[in-house]
């Protein structure tokens, strides 16, 4: 509807493809060894290393879910960016090093260094298992979404495609080619970002987008109408006509009005003024009986469906403009500041046997989209709503150092050093990367180029307006984004079984080789697992899913890593049980939480527990299991961890 | 076992400074980012006030940016430095 496949971001998109295959066939020849496949050999440089770890990081959720976010609900959507990058200070500062000293492939390694526990072996294995398999849903559904626009095939063929091209970068050469993958995505994606960042500042803002001239911009018609005496509804374009009963139906107790113009149905929003109803235009999606769906009334293909996002009001020093023409960066947010901003509402309407899904105007001052509050509930919050917001900002905040998929990359380097100075390249450049998701977010918010049934397009989409080859550029690199994310999180959980699980837990001693073969062995069934949940998870939110990601790793993984740093009681059975209450407590919650009783057909007031976000109580349950059980466990003189230096 | 670095490395006796400084600058970065949340839970309306043209919130969000990456500098150097000096 809004995109149509180009031929040259297809051959961009295989192009891709076969090249990352080629270097993952050529590094499969130089991988021979355990200490090759699971940790390139901790050969790699720290610069190399440091965009790697971007190139993890920028995953699928940070790269479309954030810029999508920010499209439609401003300040907010950059709120998981500053959390994000914050979590990477604990990873700095606390994580990096002792990581780099204690472990050898895994981070159950690490935990394990001192104790050779089998209860921190199986725990540590099955939380890395359990993280990865929660993160890899979201990265495989979001290679689906990318693919329907790029290559014009259906979601299960792009979750297969990535699946399978992931599975033989895994299984051929590890974490070496997963780490020049990442490094050379990781890269493209910094430069490619700050070129269309460039064109939407040397574009600037202007209250009718035409995409640089190249496209018009649908202009969204307001009507007005009057109540006559009989209670009708008169409009003031006679081709409208509103049904008898246009109060009392499902449209107008939700604040709609349907109109018929020429048998065609239209849905309008009704805002009553002193001068009588103003009617503006909305956007519709409707799914017949049959389930037949219907865009604005008409078949998708038809193209009746538009892109949105404009500015209704545009100031500049307190004058209206039509545009600004290029403006610097702070200029640019200035200006939105001052300007009103036409957001959207969503509205679900059931009509007879049609449901139908409203999108409706709602202009918002730049001033309140440039602060949180449109997405998250701050102003008057009631307390369970800031216990809400406080949870997801912690699980944020304590997630990144505990994600299997980015504290396995601390292997692949040299030294302690290379470990601290990877981090601070990864920062740099995450930290880069997420001032220009500010930029993309407000680029597509204001060019008219968002879908606004899935956002999660925003920023391709607004390279498209750029032109066909950043379109397809952007696209291979966010593609390449999910496969490079989806191969990190392949090696960390093929560890935990054949490593964790298999060598150390079961005490299998297997040979190097036989090390390598079981870990290539175990990256093909988590691969297949991968493509089973991708398929079936087809339409869940990816920021949803990364959130529990996050919460489940900051509970699970972080009390332990941090109390066997720095709190010299530390026992085998505090790390252990720390992860299981960690790991219980974060699952056992979303479970019940309100988001999932939706999941579940069934009403969110009735779930058992009033919020989503589970850390701000799992993480401190962890912590609080680690500290008892550590000090009901305490063997004189004979456990001492590493965290006695501290 | 299994367990140990994948590479040999050296005896390091800054170990114990990099982690009180790790320790230190966490806490600092760590209030930094507590009173981003604190003032969003408790007056939000501060976060829409402009100061230099900008909101309060956008100038907060890119200053816990900026000053991630500047704390992350001065660690290093002040490690490197750590180094350089105690395993001579």
């Amino acid at each position: 509807m809004i995109y149509t496949q180009s031929p040259l971001a297809i051959g961009l998109f295989f192009a891709f493809v076969i090249f990352v295959l080629g270097l993952s066939f050529y590094m499969a020849r130089r991988t021979t060894s355990s200490a090759g496949y699971y940790a390139a050999g901790g050969n790699i440089h720290w610069f190399v290393n440091g965009i790697a770890f971007a190139g993890d990081y920028l995953s699928a959720a940070s790269f479309l879910g954030i810029c999508g976010m920010i499209a439609t609900s401003g300040y907010d959507g950059w709120m998981y960016a500053i959390g994000y990058l914050a979590g990477w200070m604990v990873a700095l500062f606390l994580v990096a090093e002792p990581m780099k000293r204690l472990g050898k492939y895994t981070f159950t390694d690490a935990l394990d260094s001192k104790f050779n526990s089998k209860g921190i072996q199986l725990m540590a294995a099955i939380s890395t298992l359990v993280i990865s398999v929660f993160y890899l849903i979201p990265q495989m559904v979001g290679a689906g979404v990318l693919v329907q626009p790029l290559l014009g095939l259906p979601h299960w063929v792009g979750v297969c495609i990535v699946g399978v091209v992931v599975t033989i970068i895994v299984a051929t050469a590890g974490m070496a080619s997963t780490t020049y993958v990442q490094f050379f995505k990781g890269g493209l994606l910094l430069v490619f970002t700050t070129i269309v960042v460039g064109g939407v500042l040397f574009r600037g803002l202007s209250t009718s987008p035409d995409q640089g001239g190249t496209k018009d911009y649908h202009a969204f018609q307001t009507l007005t109408a009057q109540v006559a005496a009989d209670g009708s509804l008169q409009v003031s374009d006679p081709a409208f006509a509103a049904a008898a009963d246009w109060k009392t139906d499902v449209y107008g107790t939700a604040g709609f009005v349907k109109l018929v113009s020429n048998g065609v149905e239209s849905v309008w929003k009704m805002n009553e003024g002193t001068a009588g109803i103003q009617l503006d235009e909305t956007l519709t999606v409707n799914t017949l009986a049959d389930g037949t769906k219907l865009y604005n009334g008409a078949a998708k293909e038809d193209g009746k469906f538009f892109a949105v996002g404009h500015i209704k009001e545009l100031k500049v020093n307190g004058q209206n403009v039509a545009q600004t023409g290029a403006v610097g960066p702070l200029a640019y947010l200035s200006a939105i500041k001052d300007s009103t901003v036409v957001l959207w509402g969503k509205k679900y309407l059931i009509d007879g046997g049609n449901h139908i899904e409203v999108y409706y105007q709602k202009p918002t001052a730049g001033s309140r989209l440039l602060r949180p509050g449109l997405k998250f509930k701050v102003d008057n919050a009631a307390p369970i709503d800031k216990f809400n917001f406080i949870s997801l900002m912690l699980a944020l905040f304590c997630g990144t150092a505990a994600l299997p998929h980015i504290l396995i990359r601390y292997y692949t380097v040299p030294s302690q050093a290379a470990a601290r100075k990877s981090t601070i390249v990864a920062i740099a450049g995450i930290g880069f990367f997420y001032i220009m998701t500010l930029f993309l977010g407000l680029g597509a918010m204001t060019n008219g180029v968002i879908n606004i049934t899935d956002n999660n397009m925003s920023a391709p989409l607004l390279a498209l307006s750029f032109g066909v080859v950043l379109f397809a550029v952007i696209s291979s690199i966010a593609f390449a984004t999910v496969l490079g994310t989806v191969s990190g999180l392949i090696v960390a959980a093929s560890g935990a079984v054949a490593h964790d699980l298999m060598d150390n837990f079961l005490g299998l001693h297997m040979t190097d080789h036989g090390k390598v073969r079981a870990g290539k062995l175990a990256a093909v069934v988590v691969g297949g697992i991968a493509i089973y949940l991708g398929i079936i998870f087809e339409g869940m939110n990816v920021s949803f899913l990364v959130g529990w990601a996050f919460a489940v790793a900051a509970s699970a993984n972080l009390p332990a890593i941090l109390m066997l740093l720095f709190w010299d009681k530390t026992t085998s059975k505090g790390i252990a049980a720390s992860i299981t209450v960690g790991l219980v407590t974060a699952l056992g919650l979303i479970l019940i939480s309100p988001d999932m009783w939706v999941r579940y057909g069934l009403l969110p007031n009735d779930a058992p527990i009033a919020f989503n976000s589970p850390a701000l109580i799992s993480i401190p349950a962890s912590f609080l299991a680690l500290v008892i059980v550590s000090l009901l466990t305490q063997k004189r003189g004979a456990e001492v961890t590493e965290g006695a230096e501290a | 076992m299994g367990h140990g670095p994948a590479v040999k490395l050296g005896k390091d006796n800054a170990q114990a400074y990099k982690s009180r400084l790790g320790v230190y600058l966490f806490i600092v970065y760590t209030l930094f980012y507590a009173g981003f949340i604190a003032i969003n839970s408790i007056k939000p309306a501060l976060m829409e006030v402009v100061i230099g043209g900008q909101t309060f919130a956008v100038i907060y969000g890119f200053a816990l940016i900026v000053v991630a990456f500047l704390m992350a500098i001065v660690y290093n150097s002040m490690c490197n430095a750590a180094e350089a000096r105690l395993n001579k």
